[in-house]
């Protein structure tokens, strides 16, 4: 369902060329459990901006559902990552003055949503999350995991295809980090496809496809975590 | 997005931030209150100044002797033309429209009675200078119609003249001394009270012939003529014209009618509530300036939510009008304020100082809160425009 073919990302840091993305061809099919891992500065976040339609390639083509949006205008790439993309950070970024309940609805909201139609998916998401009960509390009161589980509550509310999540337990203490990461594998048992950046070899090794970057460019692709061999 | 989640995303920012969006409204608030103080005041004293000169009527006609090249008084008093005769106020009365002409000279004069004496304006008038002006008489009467030419020495009193002279007796029927001539007392005016600092009570009226005899001049200062109210001005200007260049051999008078009176003095009153409008508009500008920093401030310390609201499928043009939304809010909010806050001091004003006017312009309030949302739209834009075009990656990166 995401294919890159010959995907470049150049910047121009002062009077050097910085090749982010290098000639990457990428195809990941629906319902893939997928990390990216490497080195910072290796690419692996341009790549999942890319994927994301928060960022555009220099050179290159990418279809995501059959689809070349690479060629979609501003608004439309806004529409998809509505309803098709959902996005989980290592900073959470909740919007402090609004409460659980709010930071999830937030989608659906700028998706013109009414009301009341609404409030059950908030409160379903919220519920299969165990965070029922600190739906009206505001951010500041949360601690990092039930953050991170209401940023996922907000990523997937739209119910999007594609999950992409960068270093979603990078702020986390190690027993948080383990339910996050439990969180978003039952999320690929339902079937959404998740893309995590990570680098840590621990986190990324439970990933049924391992992708490794290095310099811009895609240093192996191995297919079989733990998960793999049950 | 509907209209209710954007109103209530908004307010959420601002309601977070309440003291410096206070701050800030309120800075809009002072401006807009300037405004629709400053214009209550003006637009009070434009009604009152107006109220002053209506109150003898819109229908006149006022012909002064000599031609005026400006706007300034004619000079015809000390010059070589042909003086106003009560015999041009006679002819003028033959004009079919002409509903009452009044004579008029001006002079100061002792007022004697008994020991008491007062030195006072003394007009020469007709007899139908009451109708002419719409001044009514408290007791007695006014002059009556005699020959204009040689009319019987008779005095109305101005109300203030009365008490002064007279105190508790009763005025009619006495013999004043005006000048060292004589005068019996026959009626006196109902309180007119002071037009521009000129106080109508305290005078008296004496008729126009007696007058010119009293200050030994030739002619009358002004005739006034009062038309018929569905007759137009023009046709009045035209006919008084016509009449006295006939008697004068040439067109050597003046004629000006209320109405440019008015004109002119609603022009220039116009232009003072403007003036004041402008300096309340200063504070405004002073306001806008605050939005536009305190805007500038919150796409800065939100850029990370800008990122992330991107991220979650937010158009560029949301982003737009949600901080261009607060801006106008905020001012919106301001200018509410500042509505109540100047009607309120208004008011306020109004009850320390009665005798200063204030009346509320609905077209000023209207006006300064237009102004206000305006202000937020502009004051806006540039921050707003800002927030929507960062780099979704960039604002989520920002620390």
């Amino acid at each position: 369902m995401i294919e890159l073919s010959h995907i470049d990302r150049h910047f121009q840091v002062g009077d050097q060329l910085v090749k982010a993305l290098d000639d990457v061809t990428l195809h990941i099919g629906a319902g893939e459990y997928v990390s990216i891992m490497g080195p910072s500065g290796s690419g692996k976040s341009t790549l999942l901006n890319l994927i994301g339609l928060l960022d555009r390639p220099t050179a290159g083509r990418y279809r995501l559902e059959g689809t070349d949006v690479t060629a979609l205008s501003d608004v439309e790439q806004a529409r998809v990552r509505n309803s098709q993309i959902g996005f989980v950070f290592q900073m959470f970024h909740l919007v402090p003055r609004l409460t659980a309940a709010e930071n999830v609805e937030l989608p659906l909201l700028l998706a013109g949503m009414a009301a009341e139609e609404r409030r059950p998916r908030v409160d379903a998401a919220l519920e299969a999350l165990g965070m029922a009960d600190r739906a009206h509390h505001k951010p500041e009161q949360l601690s990092g995991g039930q953050r991170q589980r209401v940023a996922i509550a907000r990523a997937t509310i739209t119910e999007p295809r594609v999950l992409l999540a960068d270093e979603p337990t990078g702020n986390l203490d190690h027993k948080s980090g383990g339910d996050v990461i439990a969180i978003l594998e039952g999320l690929v048992d339902a079937g959404i496809t998740l893309i995590m950046v990570t680098h840590d070899p621990a986190m990324g090794g439970r990933a049924r496809r391992q992708l490794k970057m290095m310099d811009g460019r895609l240093a192996s692709d191995e297919t079989g975590g733990p998960d793999d061999t049950a | 997005m509907n209209t209710a989640d954007f109103l209530s995303l908004t307010s959420s920012s601002l309601i977070a931030h309440r003291t410096r969006s206070l701050l800030t409204a309120l800075g809009i608030a002072v401006g807009i209150g300037a405004v629709v103080l400053l214009t209550s005041i003006g637009q009070g004293l434009q009604q009152f100044v107006l109220a002053q000169f209506t109150q003898f009527g819109t229908t006149i006609v006022a012909v002064n002797p000599g031609k005026a090249t400006t706007a300034g008084t004619s000079v015809g008093v000390f010059g070589t033309e042909r003086p106003l005769t009560l015999d041009d106020a006679v002819a003028l009365e033959q004009l079919p429209y002409a509903s009452a002409v009044v004579p008029f000279v001006q002079g100061n004069a002792a007022v004697e009675y008994g020991s008491l004496s007062r030195r006072t304006t003394i007009f020469g008038a007709g007899p139908a200078m009451p109708d002419a002006f719409r001044m009514a008489v408290a007791i007695g009467r006014f002059l009556p119609e005699d020959d204009p030419t040689a009319p019987r020495a008779f005095a109305v009193l101005g109300s203030k003249m009365r008490s002064e002279l007279f105190r508790d007796e009763n005025p009619l029927g006495r013999l004043v001394t005006i000048a060292g001539s004589r005068f019996r007392v026959i009626g006196v005016m109902e309180s007119k009270g002071t037009v521009l600092g000129f106080d109508l009570d305290d005078t008296v009226y004496i008729p126009a012939a007696r007058a010119m005899n009293l200050f030994n001049v030739d002619g009358l200062i002004e005739i006034d003529v009062m038309y018929d109210e569905d007759t137009a001005v023009d046709t009045v200007v035209e006919g008084i014209r016509r009449v006295l260049t006939a008697r004068h051999g040439r067109d050597d008078v003046t004629i000006t009618t209320q109405q440019q009176m008015l004109d002119v003095l609603g022009g220039v009153l116009d232009v003072l509530t403007f003036a004041v409008a402008a300096i309340g508009g200063v504070s405004l500008l002073v306001g806008a300036i605050g939005i536009v920093t305190i805007m500038t401030i919150a796409v800065n310390e939100r850029t990370n939510e800008i990122g992330l609201l991107r991220a979650l499928g937010a158009r560029q043009g949301q982003v737009l009008s949600l901080f261009l939304g607060e801006a106008i809010v905020l001012a919106a909010v301001g200018g509410l304020a500042g509505l109540a806050l100047g009607t309120g001091l208004g008011q306020l004003l109004h009850l320390a100082v009665p005798a200063l006017p204030v009346r509320p312009s609905l077209f000023y309030t209207v006006l300064a809160e237009s102004i206000a949302v305006t202000i937020g739209l502009l004051a806006g834009v540039l921050p707003a425009r800002r927030a929507a075009r960062l780099d979704p990656v960039e604002a989520l990166r920002a620390e």
